[in-house]
């Protein structure tokens, strides 16, 4: 492909400078003629019943509209013949979380709807509750057979071997741009502005809520500040925005507080994991034992794969795999950036660290020595698998060579230095995906799909991938996204837009391209678009076409793969952390723009550091309740925690996966991230932490 | 929130008539005044805009150095009379919050923000300090921020603020301005401990204001260091903090003032550690006597007993790096 109106890095974001200068409109930022303002009352208790709702203060407050709770809603068309999901809002008078959303009220200002929210008194019929995962570890149920190749429990012959546990904490996704909906009836047509990764998605689920045809539901997600996994399903609170608005018959805008972002747009589950892995006194792996538990909601079931990479990373003969769920009395956990990945590898990759150091051997040349060159779960060769370049590129980059292998032997000023390394991959998948390319006498191509972009920069990789194949410059070309009108985009998760979308627009180019070329008789790689379009008295040509995954799929694995290399320094006396460099090495199959590719990763190391040292949803489980639902009080890595981190692409095409060659990599920027910082504390300290996050109190 | 009033009287004496009256909040930087608002830890009828009064001046005196309460953290920070004279306090304040907050935050303010204790935040929670009688959600509750020094029964929280920490081991003076004219107290004898009346913070009354501090002038600006252990490097609030301020002439310490930050209701000044100092030679060894001193009669609860053992840690790094010996 040629490179056109970009350099080697790439196009920067073709929305950046509207981004930068306030010029974008999130959900929360249209307004119409007679909008107002909701405020959700979440629940107090974390299990029980409301047995009354005094509103009588709300309702006499200033500008209040309307009180919506269980016993006024209107009848929810999705809620009938028993449909209605537990947890619903307004559904019934049922808690079954503490921070569950349970009534709305509608006023003419968002200030009055707040202080009319806070008048709302709800009196509870408490029942008990749990919500510590710690304590239901036995109730845990076992979710499948899990998985098994060769002997169980083989690492326990092995020589050398361990057996350890480690515990990640719940991550709440925190993004930015708090969730938001803004919607407008017009009788029984909706228009919906709000946060979505799926937007053709969420317009069916708004379409079964209420019974309408798809063409009475309008959803649009123009634009997203974040969503890491958590903009997917309708939540509740969405679902209650939308029931007010119904029931007012005005334009209304709801917007979630921080708190509220804690229990009402799920998070990542805390895990439990066992590890047992055994290995020959030469450091060959014999067997490898994961048994994970995770939470879920007592309402709603959310799996993850903890354990999948485990089953594949490496070449071992023996693995046996569990995963079970605890319920609890909480929100429903979801997908959270690597979901299941990034917490199942922080474990298996400090493990593979610390039997490593059981066997005296070098962690990269202890991989190295189990390298596995076929998917041994799957049976199946990888399409592409740059992992070895990875290790080595990394490593020579990083400087791993001046690693010294016994803990605590490098120390500076009162500092003392670690290095540590772990490895990631991420399945690198595509789904079924349409786009329309239109080309006008103006010489613009407008490219359409329903997709959104949650922060990667979607239109900018779209833009990227049809300069190439219609070679105009990328002034020329327009992307639109963000609506359901448009034709169907696969949902922005699992590393799989450019993938899919990006298919889908490589195609409709493609077929473009040779539409002009027939007409003109011609075969160019540069035709002369607009004066095909003027000979043949034509305003536009266009094309809409769907990409599949093409079928060889079923041939070969297809993987991202990840090594992280990190530098700690520990201060001895106070247990502080610093991370003092980062080199991430990447096989993200062909890197289609450097410059986006490169903010991914980074994107993912920054929240790995955060995993690694800081973020946890901390609940007193007296109440249920989080403790720490504030940005003050739950900490994200801030720009002074964050040391310049390198990042290195493999940047070798993958013959399969789609006609770009590329492989996702969105998720797996993270996965990995917070063992190689545990593994280089280890280093500096000879501590092993083995509950994140690792916090100078358990350094000392 | 509640709706209120606002009002912007225009000299220091109509502040001082009109925050007379039951409901009535001070408002400066408003960074944690307005956070209680919006949660509705405090619900004022009428809040007084002081912003436009003279008083953000910083000025050598005859004995020391005068900062006007309306002063900003940022601008004192980096304000070249308190570097070279009080070093310590800058470097306490660059220490606290984010950039952007101190540029809104004032002296007075900071001394008078409230104890970020989660407890005290989430109106459905029992408090003490917020409600008196309701109990202590702290005490059995997740305290990993709380206190090891000081606390009662009743509130085991913990004063937030770096730059008071870094004002109680300079020993500053507090000008308070009544309708009666101005007092001046001690800063280490401003905030209080809990006690059996955990909601108030100081002792400030009602009808008075801050107008300024002094720092006497002093010999510590070559040796002096302000040592913050926090979980990020960056808006956090301390794990154990501490102001570490010495006089010393050919390698004997004359002088030693020392405050701790993270362990008590008020800022944790540490007396006994000062006077085992004083006279003793810079070395690792009086420090570490020092801070075991220091850590007499401290007592943990569930989450937060590492302080135990991280407070007398970093008093000794923090003297290490005011001797100079870091």
């Amino acid at each position: 492909m040629k490179e056109v109106a970009s350099n080697q890095e790439g196009i920067k974001r073709v929305d950046g400078h509207l981004k930068v200068t306030g010029a974008i409109r999130y959900s929360a930022e249209y307004h119409f003629s007679g909008l107002v303002y909701g405020a959700l009352v979440s629940s107090t208790i974390a299990k029980g019943t409301m047995t009354a709702i005094d509103s009588k203060a709300a309702e006499r407050a200033p500008g209040v509209l309307a009180v919506i709770s269980h016993i006024n809603a209107p009848e929810v068309p999705g809620y009938k013949d028993g449909k209605g999901q537990p947890g619903s809002p307004f559904l019934n008078n049922q808690i079954l979380y503490n921070g569950q959303p349970v009534v709305l009220v509608i006023a003419n200002t968002l200030e009055r709807a707040k202080y009319a929210a806070s008048l709302i008194k709800i009196t509870y019929k408490e029942e008990p509750h749990q919500t510590n995962l710690d304590n239901n570890l036995q109730n845990a149920v076992k979710m499948g057979e899990g998985y098994l190749r060769g002997e169980a429990d083989a690492y326990q012959s092995a020589p050398v071997k361990i057996e350890v546990e480690y515990r990640t904490p719940i991550h709440v996704h925190n993004a930015m741009e708090p969730f938001a909906v803004t919607s407008v009836w017009d009788g029984d047509k909706v228009t919906v502005y709000t946060k979505s990764q799926y937007i053709k998605g969420m317009q069916q689920d708004i379409m079964r809520l209420f019974n309408l045809p798809e063409q009475n539901v309008q959803v649009y997600s123009k634009v997203i500040g974040g969503a890491f996994g958590s903009g997917s399903p309708l939540w509740p609170y969405a679902k209650a925005a939308l029931i007010g608005a119904k029931m007012i018959g005005k334009p209304l805008k709801v917007v979630i507080d921080r708190e509220q972002m804690f229990t009402m747009v799920g998070y990542r589950s805390p895990a439990v994991q066992k590890i047992g892995m055994g290995a020959s006194a030469d450091g060959k792996l014999i067997g490898i034992t994961h048994d994970a538990t995770g939470e879920t909601a007592t309402y709603q079931r959310f799996t993850e794969g903890i354990t999948d990479t485990t089953c594949f990373l490496y070449d071992c003969p023996n693995i046996n795999t569990g995963y079970k769920l605890a319920k609890l009395d909480l929100s429903v956990p979801t997908y959270t950036r690597g979901p299941g990945e990034t917490t199942g590898v922080y474990a298996l990759e400090s493990a593979m660290d610390e039997l490593a150091h059981a066997l005296h051997m070098d962690p990269l040349a202890f991989r190295l020595k189990n390298y596995a060159e076929t998917n041994l779960q799957q049976n199946l060769p990888y399409s592409s698998k740059y992992l070895r370049e990875c290790y080595e590129q990394g490593a020579a980059q990083f400087g791993w060579d001046k690693r010294k292998p016994e803990p605590r032997s490098i120390e500076k000023d009162g500092w003392l230095v670690g290095y540590g390394l772990s490895t990631g991959a991420y399945w690198a998948g595509r789904a079924p995906s349409t786009a329309k390319a239109k080309l006008s006498t103006d010489g613009t191509l407008l490219i359409q799909t329903a997709t959104s972009d949650m922060g990667p920069g979607t239109a900018t990789m779209m833009t990227k991938i049809a300069s190439e194949i219609i070679n105009i410059p990328v002034e020329n070309i327009r992307v639109e996204l963000g609506s359901s009108a448009l034709p169907h985009a696969a949902g922005e998760y699992g590393s799989m837009t450019t993938s899919s979308v990006g298919s889908s627009v490589y195609d409709a180019c493609t077929e473009l391209k040779t539409k002009f070329n027939q007409l003109a008789g011609s075969n160019a790689d540069n035709p002369d678009y607009v004066k095909i379009l003027q000979d043949h008295k034509l305003p536009y040509l266009e094309i809409t076409k769907q990409s599949n995954p093409d079928g060889h799929g079923g041939k070969y694995s297809s993987y991202a793969f990840n090594v992280n290399f990190v530098e700690v320094h520990v201060h001895q006396a106070t247990g502080m952390i610093k991370i003092a460099r980062v080199v991430a090495a990447v096989d993200g199959g062909k890197i289609l723009n450097p410059i986006t590719a490169r903010s991914q990763i980074i994107g993912g190391v920054v929240w790995g550091i955060g995993m690694a040292l800081m973020e946890e949803g901390v609940i007193d489980h007296r109440y249920g309740r989080y403790v720490n639902s504030s940005l003050g009080d739950y900490h994200i890595a801030t720009n002074a925690d964050v040391p310049q981190i390198e990042v290195i692409f493999i940047d070798k095409k993958d013959p399969v996966t789609n006609p770009m060659g590329s492989k996702g990599i969105g998720e797996v920027g993270i996965v990995g991230v917070a063992a190689a910082v545990a593994n280089a504390v280890f280093n500096a300290t000879g501590v092993r932490v083995r509950d994140l996050p690792i916090t100078p109190d358990k350094l000392i | 929130m509640k709706q209120f009033q606002y009002v912007r009287p225009l000299t220091q004496q109509n502040v001082l008539d009109a925050i007379n009256k039951p409901g009535t909040k001070i408002i400066a930087g408003g960074t944690n005044l307005v956070d209680l608002m919006k949660r509705g830890v405090t619900a004022p009828d009428k809040l007084v805009d002081i912003n436009h009064l003279p008083l953000k001046g910083i000025t050598a005196t005859k004995t020391g150095l005068h900062i006007g309460a309306l002063a900003l953290n940022s601008v004192v920070s980096e304000n070249n009379l308190v570097i070279e004279k009080q070093p310590l306090l800058s470097m306490a304040l660059k220490a606290g919050a984010s950039p952007q907050l101190r540029n809104m935050a004032t002296v007075g303010g900071n001394m008078l923000q409230r104890t970020r204790c989660t407890y005290f935040y989430d109106l459905t929670m029992p408090c003490n300090k917020r409600n008196p009688g309701s109990g202590c959600g702290a005490m059995e509750g997740y305290n990993r921020m709380h206190a090891i020094f000081g606390a009662s029964p009743q509130c085991i929280a913990v004063h937030p603020s770096d730059m008071c920490v870094g004002l109680a081991a300079l020993d500053a003076v507090v000008i308070i301005a009544g309708r009666k004219g101005e007092r001046r107290i001690p800063f280490t004898e401003f905030h209080r401990l809990p006690g059996d009346h955990p909601e108030m913070d100081n002792h400030l009354a009602k009808d008075e204001l801050i107008v300024g501090i002094e720092i006497p002038d002093n010999n510590f600006a070559k040796n002096s260091y302000y040592l913050k252990v926090r979980d990020r490097q960056s808006y956090a609030f301390a794990l154990v903090s501490v102001a570490a301020a010495l006089d010393i002439d050919n390698g004997t310490i004359r002088k030693a003032h020392l405050a701790m930050g993270g362990v008590a209701h008020k800022p944790w000044r540490l007396f006994d550690a000062e006077k085992a100092l004083v006279g003793k030679p810079v070395s690792v060894d009086s420090f570490n006597q020092a801070a075991q001193i220091a850590i007499t009669g401290a007592k943990a609860y569930e989450y937060n007993a590492f302080k135990l053992k991280l407070a007398p840690a970093t008093i000794t790094e923090a003297l290490k790096h005011a001797s100079g010996l870091v």
